[in-house]
């Protein structure tokens, strides 16, 4: 089980080469057909994730939540999709038609890219970048544009405030995102995704960067537009923020794509800090996925629980708490490591 | 400083967080407000005109509609008016189970005040949380009057008919576990971090200008008075009863929350009161079919309303009709205070303020 797919996409460029393919070409093929399942599983799995939210956040509130369509309501989700896809295509007449129709588009294509230097298992990755760290948090931060595109381009006074807050907020919890990432980086010495799977064989980085931990989750609440920081949204005091504007399937992109920032960002929370796809008796893509959800869950408890932070307050939460400790962070991480050395433990 | 140009947004009168039909017009300079602008009447219907041409009776499901979410307030307000008009006098027992049904509508309206404030600011699990708890007093009206929401339970003369036996025990459960519910909404808002930030110093409302302005009900109390209608002019049997009146100090947002929050255990008291000393006989005053009050005669009477002091105030002249009928709604003058007690916040502070201030626009714009 545990080389099941690293086995399949042997045996598939096997194949392709004795079908004639070079092997250049045959990587190629490989490398495509390694997207459609990426992008499949992601649609798939936003289906069960979107119910799976509906099922969690109705146990908080002590509803029943989605129950109609299926065991369980699964079925809930598709039935909104089919909705969406068949919904009127509205563009506003003012609104500035190329920004407003490539900002969903521009949105959902930077978060698939996200996947591209996650280890979904042992050897198992789209490409296995040496830089992959610092891939994940520069495209992570593009999608800022595409919010920014939609705000601007709805020509909508909810729409600008939304994308406006999206911008501020994102630059400001950008630099602790990355600097709470950067102890584990200096621990394990490489931006390689896969070396920080293999240094964290014995320890998992939560116990040894416990700080940087609390600051990452915050940080990438903030940059997954989640409660309590769901400023570009707000749907209570924006009606839909940078989204207000958007009808049926563009809007669903939006949705789509959020989600898949979601997945993305908890799978990246479970290889830095969780130890990735290592653990006992299960196949290790099993195990990135048991800890991708174990965070995308506490995603959702935090969402859920609390109240929507205000705009002033949050820049300064990031600015005076969250970029100071995650500095000191990065002090305490080099002082211990230099007195490691210099005890002659590592 | 940085020089931004001041732009209008128009909070409502479609937007999600504006209980009903509340257009409030917002100038803007970047992220601070420089000035609310409220719209009113957008769900204004003439109700006072419409009372000239129904009698007294016909009038008093119009009066539930006033305040929907307190749906008993408003009428137990209105028949009293008419009684004091006609000089009726309400048998004991009716009386009691006006308090208990004008209680659990204070409650209900309450729990609906905390749990728009939780979704307005984001809150959606605070929603869920007062919705649910007030289901079970929608349940206790519909075994009463038939109907959840506008039952109209309250008649001039009494009430329009006897408690079900099941009555007694669901109510006095109920009113045992609100102390339970008020530690669930303060565990889950009022002492969250965030929940405090949000509220704490937004909105202040100084108590010179809650005088000033005429502000009522719980909204007075947190700025410091201790004012209540059913402390400071009892009317029905309410100098009967042992409960406290919640007071704040600095009029802010929190100050409100929190008054909203402790008013649920007093009106909880009463109930328990109301139950224990509740007697039997009749429920209704011999009451005339047609009622012709002297011709020439005005009243006013004002009861303690969920969202502060609701007055009405009836001329007759002697027809079946009232000549004119006038309600001193509490939520039309508590909204004036909006720009008051927005400027110089923040775009959001707008909508906390509009959730704590809890105004109920069918009675705003009647």
């Amino acid at each position: 089980m545990e080389h099941l797919f690293t086995n399949l996409a042997a045996a598939f460029t096997g194949w392709m080469i004795t079908l004639g393919l070079s092997p250049v070409w045959a990587d190629i093929i490989l490398l495509l057909v390694k997207w459609i399942i990426i992008i499949t599983i992601i649609t798939l799995n936003i289906i069960v994730l979107i119910w799976l939210e509906r099922k969690v956040s109705a146990f908080f509130q002590e509803r029943l939540g989605p129950n109609r369509l299926g065991p369980f309501g699964i079925f809930q989700t598709i039935a909104d999709a089919i909705k969406l896809l068949t919904k009127e295509d509205i563009v506003p007449s003012a609104a500035d038609k190329l920004i407003f129709k490539t900002a969903p588009m521009f949105f959902i294509v930077v978060a698939v890219m996200l996947y591209t230097v996650i280890p979904l298992g042992q050897g198992m990755e789209v490409i296995n970048l040496n830089i992959g760290l610092l891939f994940f948090i520069s495209i992570g931060s593009l999608s800022t544009i595409a919010l920014l595109m939609a705000g601007w381009g709805s020509d909508n006074k909810w729409s600008l405030m939304g994308a406006v807050r999206s911008v501020a907020q994102m630059i400001s919890y950008e630099i602790p995102l990355a600097f709470s990432l950067l102890g584990v980086v200096m621990i394990s010495g490489s931006l390689n995704l896969q070396d920080i799977v293999a240094a964290q064989d014995n320890l998992w980085f939560i116990i040894l960067q416990p700080i940087a931990f609390i600051t990452y989750f915050i940080a990438a609440t903030a940059e997954l537009n989640r409660g309590p920081f769901d400023m570009p949204e707000a749907e209570q005091e924006l009606t839909g923020g940078a989204y207000t504007e958007y009808t049926g399937m563009r809007w669903a992109l939006f949705f789509l794509a959020e989600y898949t920032n979601l997945v993305a960002v908890s799978a990246l929370m479970a290889t830095v800090f969780l130890g990735g796809w290592q653990g006992p008796w299960l196949p290790s893509w099993l195990w990135i996925i048991i800890k991708t959800y174990g965070v995308i869950l506490v995603f959702f408890w935090v969402k859920w629980t609390f109240p929507r932070i205000r705009m002033d307050q949050l820049m300064s939460f990031s600015w005076k708490v969250l970029v100071p400790v995650s500095l000191g962070n990065i002090l305490l991480t080099g002082a211990g490591i230099y007195f490691c050395k210099w005890m002659g433990w590592c | 400083m940085m020089q931004s140009d001041i732009y209008t947004v128009n909070v409502g009168p479609i937007h999600p967080s504006t209980h009903g039909g509340l257009h409030a017009e917002a100038v803007m300079d970047g992220e601070i407000i420089q000035d609310v602008i409220v719209h009113l009447g957008y769900v204004h219907r003439s109700v006072e005109k419409i009372a000239e041409s129904k009698t007294y009776q016909q009038f008093v499901p119009y009066t539930a509609r006033l305040d929907y979410l307190a749906t008993n307030l408003p009428v137990l307000g209105y028949c009293q008016t008419v009684e004091k008009l006609l000089g009726i006098q309400v048998p004991e027992r009716a009386e009691y189970i006006r308090v208990i049904m004008a209680e659990l509508s204070r409650i209900a309206s309450h729990q609906i005040a905390i749990a728009a404030t939780g979704i307005d600011l984001g809150a959606t699990t605070g929603l869920m949380y007062g919705m649910r708890d007030r289901e079970r007093i929608m349940n206790i009206f519909e075994m009463t009057g038939g109907q959840r929401l506008l039952s109209s339970y309250i008649r001039i003369g009494g009430v329009a008919a006897d408690i079900p036996k099941e009555f007694i025990p669901v109510v006095r459960s109920f009113a045992h576990d609100i102390p339970l519910m008020i530690d669930e909404y303060n565990g889950l808002m009022t002492g969250n971090e965030i929940w405090a930030a949000r509220m704490q110093g937004v909105g202040i409302l100084s108590l010179e200008d809650a005088v000033k302005y005429g502000v009522t009900g719980p909204n007075l109390r947190a700025s410091g008075i201790a004012y209540d209608i059913r402390k400071a002019e009892p009317y029905g049997i309410y100098d009967r009863f042992d409960f406290d009146i919640p007071v704040g100090s600095r009029g802010d947002s929190l100050d409100r929350w929190k008054v909203r929050i402790e008013e649920l255990r007093q009106s909880g008291r009463i109930i328990e009161q109301a139950l224990d000393n509740l007697p039997e006989g009749e429920i209704t005053a011999r009451v005339p079919k047609v009622l012709k009050p002297e011709p020439g005669i005005e009243v006013y009477h004002r009861i303690e309303s969920a969202k502060g002091e609701l007055g009405y105030y009836i001329v007759s002249d002697g027809g079946k009709k009232p000549y004119r009928l006038h309600v001193r709604a509490p939520s039309f003058i508590n909204l004036m205070v909006l720009p008051l007690v927005c400027r110089g916040g923040v775009f959001q502070d707008i909508i906390t303020n509009i959730a704590t201030l809890d105004p109920i626009l069918g009675e705003s714009d009647r």
